[in-house]
């Protein structure tokens, strides 16, 4: 349907910014890092259910490595009060590392799947990890009906 | 008169030499890139270019320094080499050793990020807005839109918080400081002595702090009255007095420290312990008195695990990034990233607005989503106390969207909102003073409904407090991208 973009720099150039959709945090299981994985309408004609359940779960499964109390958490943390935290200076905490590899993931499945269908996704980190935001991109060339057919099929479902 | 014109001539020629739209590039060079915590919302403090984080008033701070400082050094200076040369050399090495664990601690705690939430970006603020709405407009009849939701944490419900400064539901566990003026996540106290929130980030250094504080202040008077016992033997009582008049003083300021600095230290235990924070443990929160199903769910019931959790978890990182640049694109502090509606605002022209937005609606009242004329004066009274006011109410019509994130909302009583209101009034940021160019419709466009008194201060509301943080010179590349899209939009 709609656009087709075959890169990140084509969509920011040549698109237009229609709609931002945001994936708030589940809370269910307390104060960990978890994200809902409700589909939302908005993208039901842009991306399928698949994908996108496997791109949240994806990243729910990285925040809970990164929040996990184990060992090598204790371990860190008894290192780290033992050197007066100073050792963090020199090396990066496990958060900060899965932290790096939540924003290559992201930039991966922008690249390959994301913004081949339009959309964007930002990392949770640059929004206070509140919400996962996609951003929807309409063609310019095609704003006018794509646009227009989206909120028919919009307002006929209300 | 010629002289005047003269003088309104050359006036006038320094302005445009000045004046630039934002699109021109010299304004941008000229411009230095700012950092993020110079434009922080928040009531704090910077130092170091951004590396350092405190409250406001730091003035007691100051003392607590002051007073560790001031009794560590009359300790070593006067008691140490004494006890060193009658005991042990180890009493003031040991005492050295606890003494910069103690200021490493403190100054850890002190200027340490506690946690801090930042605040929603515009988009997010709408996008929840819209989503309040879409459940009051189900209502029939005047309804004040709810504040809050209800989760189900490991069984229990947990209640969460509309915070209406920073326009997010907070979290659970997270509260507004107001000293601050910041949402801080697993918030504990604001502590004075600190001169900071003590929060999810600077929790575990807290409490090192005041425990090795407890020790240091024990130690010192333990080894200060040994000090005074040890040379009465040899000189009396009055003689040794007077020879190390500074251990008197070091036993009055500990002695009235370890009272307090004990007693909070075993009250923190008490709290790691049962994993509470002070703040749910005044407010009585999983307390069994209100009522017999009421527990914590964030405890797991293991002492000891509760403790590692606290002590020796995972460090989240800050997730305000003081001293990240603000630019242009990257979506931040600063205004949002949105061709359309954006451009929409800076221009500011309601004839424009009005102009493009027959058009907008045509396509989809996504991109409308704050642009929109007021056409639906129905659902207007349901949102009468909300700070945005009609413009976003005609949205949900177009755009059926389920509160996904909303299982259960409850409803507010609308006398809760206004002192509320009131409250956040009195926080605009002098930044957002220029966001005279907000993207929000202007209050006076929307048809208010005449009994609604009230609306007068959200809607005053939204128009000071609102949109953050307009900074020219991020809007370089915004423009032109939506400058292109809306010419389009209105070429169709």
């Amino acid at each position: 349907m709609a656009t087709e973009f075959h890169n990140l720099q084509e969509l920011r150039h040549s698109a237009s910014l229609a709609n931002k959709v945001f994936i708030q945090r589940d809370y269910s299981e307390g104060t960990t890092c978890k994200f809902q994985t409700k589909f939302p309408s908005e993208l039901e004609s842009r991306i399928e259910l698949t994908l996108f359940e496997e791109t949240v779960k994806t990243l729910n499964n990285f925040y809970a490595e990164a929040e996990k109390i184990g060992g090598q958490s204790y371990l860190e943390g008894c290192l780290a009060c033992a050197t007066a935290y100073l050792i963090f200076l020199c090396m990066e905490t496990r958060y900060e590392k899965v932290l790096k590899k939540i924003a290559k993931y992201i930039q991966e499945q922008n690249e390959k799947i994301y913004a081949p269908r339009g959309l964007l996704i930002t990392d949770p980190i640059e929004r206070g990890m509140r919400v996962i935001e996609i951003s929807i991109y309409e063609d310019r060339g095609s704003s006018g009906s794509s646009s227009g057919s989206s909120s028919v099929s919009g307002s006929t479902a209300r | 008169m010629h002289l005047g014109e003269s003088m309104r001539e050359c006036e006038y020629s320094q302005i445009s030499t000045r004046s630039s739209t934002p699109m021109e590039t010299p304004y941008k060079k000229r411009t230095p890139k700012r950092k993020k915590w110079e434009t922080f919302p928040g009531r704090n403090k910077f130092y170091c270019d951004g590396r350092i984080m405190m409250a406001k008033q730091t003035g007691v701070f100051y003392l607590t320094l002051v007073l560790i400082l001031v009794t560590c050094g009359l300790f070593f200076t006067f008691d140490c080499p004494f006890l060193a040369q009658q005991l042990t050399p180890i009493i003031p090495v040991l005492g050295g050793a606890l003494f910069l664990f103690v200021l490493g601690t403190l100054l850890r705690t002190s200027f340490s990020d506690p946690g801090v939430l930042p605040r929603a970006t515009p988009d997010e603020a709408a996008d929840l807005e819209r989503q309040i709405d879409y459940v009051a407009n189900g209502t029939k009849g005047y309804r004040p839109p709810p504040r809050t939701k209800e989760v189900v944490i490991n069984g229990q419900t947990v209640k969460l918080k509309y915070c209406f400064t920073c326009k997010i539901f907070r979290p659970p566990r997270a509260s507004h400081c107001s000293l601050c003026d910041n949402c801080v996540e697993r918030f504990d106290h604001h502590c004075p002595w600190v001169g900071n929130c003590v929060g999810r980030r600077n929790y575990r250094f807290f409490y090192m702090f005041i425990l090795s504080l407890s020790f240091l202040t024990i130690f010192i008077f333990a080894f200060v009255i040994t000090h005074i016992i040890l040379s009465s033997y040899q000189k009396g009582f009055l003689t040794a007095l007077k020879e190390s008049p500074a251990s008197v003083l070091e036993v009055v300021v500990c002695f009235f420290s370890v009272w307090s600095i004990v007693g909070l230290s075993g009250f923190h235990t008490y709290l790691i312990s049962s994993n509470q924070t002070t703040n749910e443990d005044i407010k009585g929160s999983w307390s069994s008195k209100r009522g017999k199903d009421n527990y914590n769910p964030y405890s797991s019931g293991n002492i000891f695990t509760n403790c590692c959790v606290a002590l020796c978890g995972p460090l989240p990182p800050s997730l305000i990034d003081r001293r990240g640049f603000i630019e242009a694109d990257a979506p931040q502090m600063a205004p949002p990233t949105n061709g359309i509606t954006m451009y929409g605002a800076t221009q500011s022209q309601q004839s424009h607005m009005a102009a493009t937005t027959p058009l907008l609606q045509q396509h989809s009242s996504e991109p409308v989503i704050i642009t929109s004329s007021p056409e639906n004066g129905t659902s207007l009274p349901a949102r009468a106390s909300l700070t945005l006011g009609g413009p976003c109410s005609s949205l949900p019509l177009g755009q059926p969207t389920p509160p996904t994130s909303t299982p259960s909302l409850s409803c507010h009583e609308a006398t809760d909102m206004l002192p509320i209101h009131g409250h956040a009034l009195n926080h605009t940021h002098p930044l957002q003073e220029q966001a005279a160019l907000h993207h929000y419709l202007t209050p006076e466009e929307v048809p208010s409904p005449p009994g609604m008194l009230h609306c007068g201060s959200p809607l005053g509301h939204s128009h000071t407090v609102q949109t953050s943080f307009y900074n020219p010179a991020s809007q370089d590349s915004l423009h032109e991208d939506s400058v292109r899209g809306l010419v389009k939009l209105s070429s169709v």
